[in-house]
């Protein structure tokens, strides 16, 4: 019974908190993926923004980092938005791979800004240690990742009701399976994309400030993540928000849950290698199931 | 020689020395990119095996990591290429039949693999710590003219994988390799195994950045896990062969001089700034860079070289 | 004056040009067919019309308006509906929100537009809640009819919308465009099923070689022997 309490408490609800950020990082690299069919290498230094955004405020305000998230997801939606009207949109007719070049340098814009403003040093949001809250049974869990997973439950259900209900979501769905057919249907393509940009960067500045919350805040703290959340869109199948939710949440559980001594007294996989694991589901997919776990349905 | 002059001319000799290391990495990129199509996001994992490789290989035996072994570094070239390709392989293997952004998400993927590898692993490389004492090819004779035989060899190393890619562009293969790039249905139609092909130019061009990476061991005497980071290779690189203009070899080349003067010259610039700013010269430097990337994607996309059908050869 | 009017079009795609030099007209309370051999550019005449292809000469206008390569949204606005002939529903969607993406520039006119559709074409409205990917190819095509009824146009333009249907299905259909004829809405066919468009259409165009070859009513070019022979499979 004490075993299964520790591997709960220091494996797997750790994992399901480190999936939910992964989860909202991947959505993000899902829907800009179904709506303009590229892989945004820059995502991860939307996410890293959007933690710092939080920062400034948590440290100039004084305010408490939870306060600071809804800023920041209005923050890195917009920087979203800028990048694409600045950056991307010269490239809408283009391949999809001369967009993914133009990421790069997006990413080093984006980095390079953040490390002239906010400097180079390790931050943290709070210092001290909370104490985790008892459940029942000898199960613990951190405050922080109770918050963590809640949130990002919130976000998922709201996400869902905008891409089932809403207008704007259902011609999101619509550009995602046919993009021509959206443009003859009278679908506004360019307010589908910028609305993308939004809500793909506001769950990014959401994961960049969870990552920074579950550890510390530097300025490559998006793009160290920038593996598992391709691994994790490439595993729900690239293009499929709620399959990127599965799969954010399988390879967060994973990368923790592989650390666990299965066998002998030694972590089996370890720690510094946790994303080694990512790196082997995205493998495994590619070889075995390219098109993800979910088949059929695009979005 | 006067103090001035000879700081002057060592200037001169690394700016050209680095213009020769990063002409042969642009050059295995536009392999890759130029002439087939694939999209290489991690250029610093092929460049740091070669690199490591040459380390382990040339350097003197030491009881901190595998090796080394005090092979002459000639013999260790072919071997650091050999390894790059080999990693490249079946990456290649598995992407290569899929949709190209799979393949950036991969290599991204195998150079962080190799980055976790090179960073924990101490017995095989000695971790953070690096490796410090890779020997570099005619460094006996002294200052400046080892460095002036050193940045010969450099750049002959450089125009044979020039000539060689060159005679490639124009033989049956590389018209296939273009034919396969521009319309790969049509290619396949008439029969041709594009995976084959794609993995033929993947893997090359991983080894062509292998060897960059032995060249850039030696010139620094000194191999450690910052070689991993990505800034320096695999984003710098990609800006060097877009500017340049890929599908063009002497693009490829000219995109290597010309980024790398503008990012060691502006070096030079930010050095001047007041002390506080200094530390901060580096990132307007990415800045600038990443600027320059977009901008000239967005409106010279060909690049100042833009890529040429080759000559016609008469019979 | 036409609704909708075309004069010397000329175009076609990647410098090579399929049409060229076409005319068209169509009357706001007319059905008009554009018959034609396979290559003949029936099609792209059309997708020309919707400013899918560019034109490099010509002049197309809509109720005396210039809309000469104009796009497809802002056209979808000025009242034009287009039914491509492939991939013409989004599949993974409900036969609902497909109807609902049609109505997507005239939201407040949703929910009457769509009953009214439902009335059309009764089978969408049992299979209301069902991925139009799952349907059957009549029903598909009636889904995207419907949706491009949706915005309420003034000219619909259908692209062979009988293509690979059943008979029975065909004959449906070709009621079915009467009926939207009927309430006022001008169409604009493209069909290789000519003998049976003919037959429902007021007016016709024959093109061969991207150019007009025929142009009469319906009965003259059903009339018409060259074009019995050549087109209409005898």
């Amino acid at each position: 019974m004490e075993a299964l309490a520790d591997f709960v408490n220091l494996y797997f609800l750790p994992g399901v908190a480190v999936g939910c950020i992964y989860a909202l990082g991947a959505v993000g690299i899902s829907l800009i993926f179904a709506i303009l069919r590229f892989a945004h290498f820059a995502h991860g230094d939307v996410m890293t923004f959007g933690a710092y955004v939080a920062y400034s405020l948590v440290a100039s305000l004084g305010w408490s980092v939870y306060l600071a998230l809804p800023i920041a997801i209005i923050a890195a939606a917009f920087l979203g938005v800028a990048v694409d009207r600045l950056a991307y949109k010269p490239f809408r007719k283009s391949p999809g791979i001369i967009v993914v070049i133009a990421s790069f340098g997006v990413m080093l814009v984006v980095r390079s800004l953040i490390q002239l403003i906010w400097g180079v040093d390790v931050l943290n949001y709070e210092t001290g240690i909370r104490k985790p809250i008892e459940l029942f049974g000898g199960f613990r869990i951190a405050q922080k990742h109770i918050i963590i997973i809640l949130v990002s439950v919130i976000i998922a259900a709201g996400l869902h009701w905008f891409l089932s209900r809403s207008r704007m979501g259902k011609a999101m769905r619509a550009m995602s399976d046919d993009a021509d057919l959206a443009r003859i249907s009278g679908i506004d393509t360019e307010r589908v994309v910028r609305w993308t940009w939004l809500i793909g960067g506001g769950l990014a500045a959401a994961a960049g400030v969870f990552a920074g919350i579950n550890s510390k805040l530097h300025p490559s703290v998006g793009w160290d993540l920038l593996l598992p959340l391709f691994a994790a869109a490439i595993l729900g199948g690239i293009g499929k928000p709620y399959g990127a939710i599965v799969g954010g949440l399988a390879i967060g559980i994973a990368q923790e849950v592989a650390t666990y001594p299965w066998i002998a007294d030694m972590p089996l996989v370890p720690p510094a290698y946790k994303n080694a694991v990512a790196f082997f589901v995205m493998v495994c997919m590619l070889i075995w199931r390219p098109t993800g776990l979910f088949r059929g349905r695009v979005l | 020689m006067d103090q001035q002059f000879l700081g002057l001319f060592m200037y001169a000799l690394s700016l050209a020395t680095m213009f020769g290391i990063y002409g042969v990495l642009c050059l295995g990129l536009n392999l890759q990119w130029g002439f087939a199509g694939l999209f290489n996001a991690g250029i610093a994992g092929f460049f740091a095996v070669g690199a490591y490789t040459t380390a382990i290989l040339t350097s003197p035996e030491s009881p901190h990591y595998l090796g080394g072994f005090g092979w002459p570094p000639i013999l260790a070239m072919p071997v650091a290429m050999l390894l790059s390709g080999l990693i490249a392989w079946p990456v290649g293997r598995i992407c290569l039949g899929l949709k190209g952004d799979y393949l950036a998400m991969a290599t991204i993927g195998i150079s962080e693999i190799i980055r976790l590898v090179l960073k924990n692993e101490d017995w095989l490389a000695n971790g953070t710590m690096g490796i410090s004492t890779v020997p570099r090819p005619f460094e006996s004779l002294g200052q400046p003219w080892g460095n002036v035989a050193f940045l010969a060899f450099v750049l002959v190393v450089m125009l044979i994988v020039y000539v060689a890619l060159e005679r490639a562009w124009i033989s049956p293969w590389g018209r296939t390799m273009r034919a396969i790039r521009d319309n790969e249905l049509a290619a396949a139609a008439i029969g041709k195994d594009v995976v084959r092909f794609r993995l033929e130019a993947f893997v090359i061009g991983a080894a062509v950045m292998g060897l960059g990476g032995a060249l850039s061991a030696m010139y620094f005497k000194f191999i450690g896990a910052s070689a991993t980071e990505p800034l320096l290779t695999t984003f710098l690189v990609w800006v060097m062969l877009i500017i340049g203009g890929s599908g063009n070899n002497r693009g490829a080349l000219l995109g290597a001089g010309l980024v790398w003067f503008i990012w060691s010259g502006t070096e030079l610039l930010t050095n001047r700034l007041p002390a506080e700013w200094i530390t901060r010269s580096s990132y307007m430097r990415a800045l600038l860079i990443g600027v320059l990337l977009i901008v000239v994607l967005q409106r010279f996309a060909k690049g100042i070289l833009p890529e040429r059908p080759p000559r016609r050869i008469d019979r | 004056m036409a609704l909708l009017e075309a004069k010397g079009m000329v175009g076609g795609y990647g410098g090579m040009d399929i049409l060229n030099g076409v005319d068209l007209a169509v009357d706001a309370h007319e059905v008009v067919v554009i018959i034609g051999a396979n290559g003949a550019g029936k099609s792209t005449a059309m997708k020309a019309l919707f400013g899918l292809v560019a034109l490099r000469a010509g002049q197309v206008s809509l109720g005396g308006k210039d809309i000469t390569n104009a796009a497809p949204n802002d056209l979808v606005a000025l009242g034009m509906g287009f039914v491509p002939q492939e991939r013409n529903v989004f599949r993974t969607m409900t036969v609902r929100e497909n109807l609902e993406m049609g109505a997507f520039l005239k939201p407040a006119a949703q929910t009457r537009v769509m009953e009214q559709v439902f009335g059309l074409f009764p089978v969408l409205k049992e299979k209301a809640d069902q991925p139009a990917g799952e349907l059957s190819g009549g029903q598909r095509q009636m889904v995207a009819v419907g949706r491009a009824l949706m915005t309420e146009p003034k000219l619909l333009m259908l692209d062979e919308p009988t293509a690979g249907l059943s008979p029975l299905m065909m004959e449906q259909i070709f009621e079915r465009i009467v009926a939207i004829n009927k309430e006022g809405i001008g169409i604009l066919l493209v069909e290789q099923n000519a003998r049976q468009a003919l037959a429902v259409a007021h007016r016709g165009y024959v093109l061969a070689t991207g150019r007009n070859r025929f142009t009469g009513t319906a009965e003259a070019l059903l009339g018409n022997p060259e074009i019995g022979q050549s087109f209409l499979g005898g």
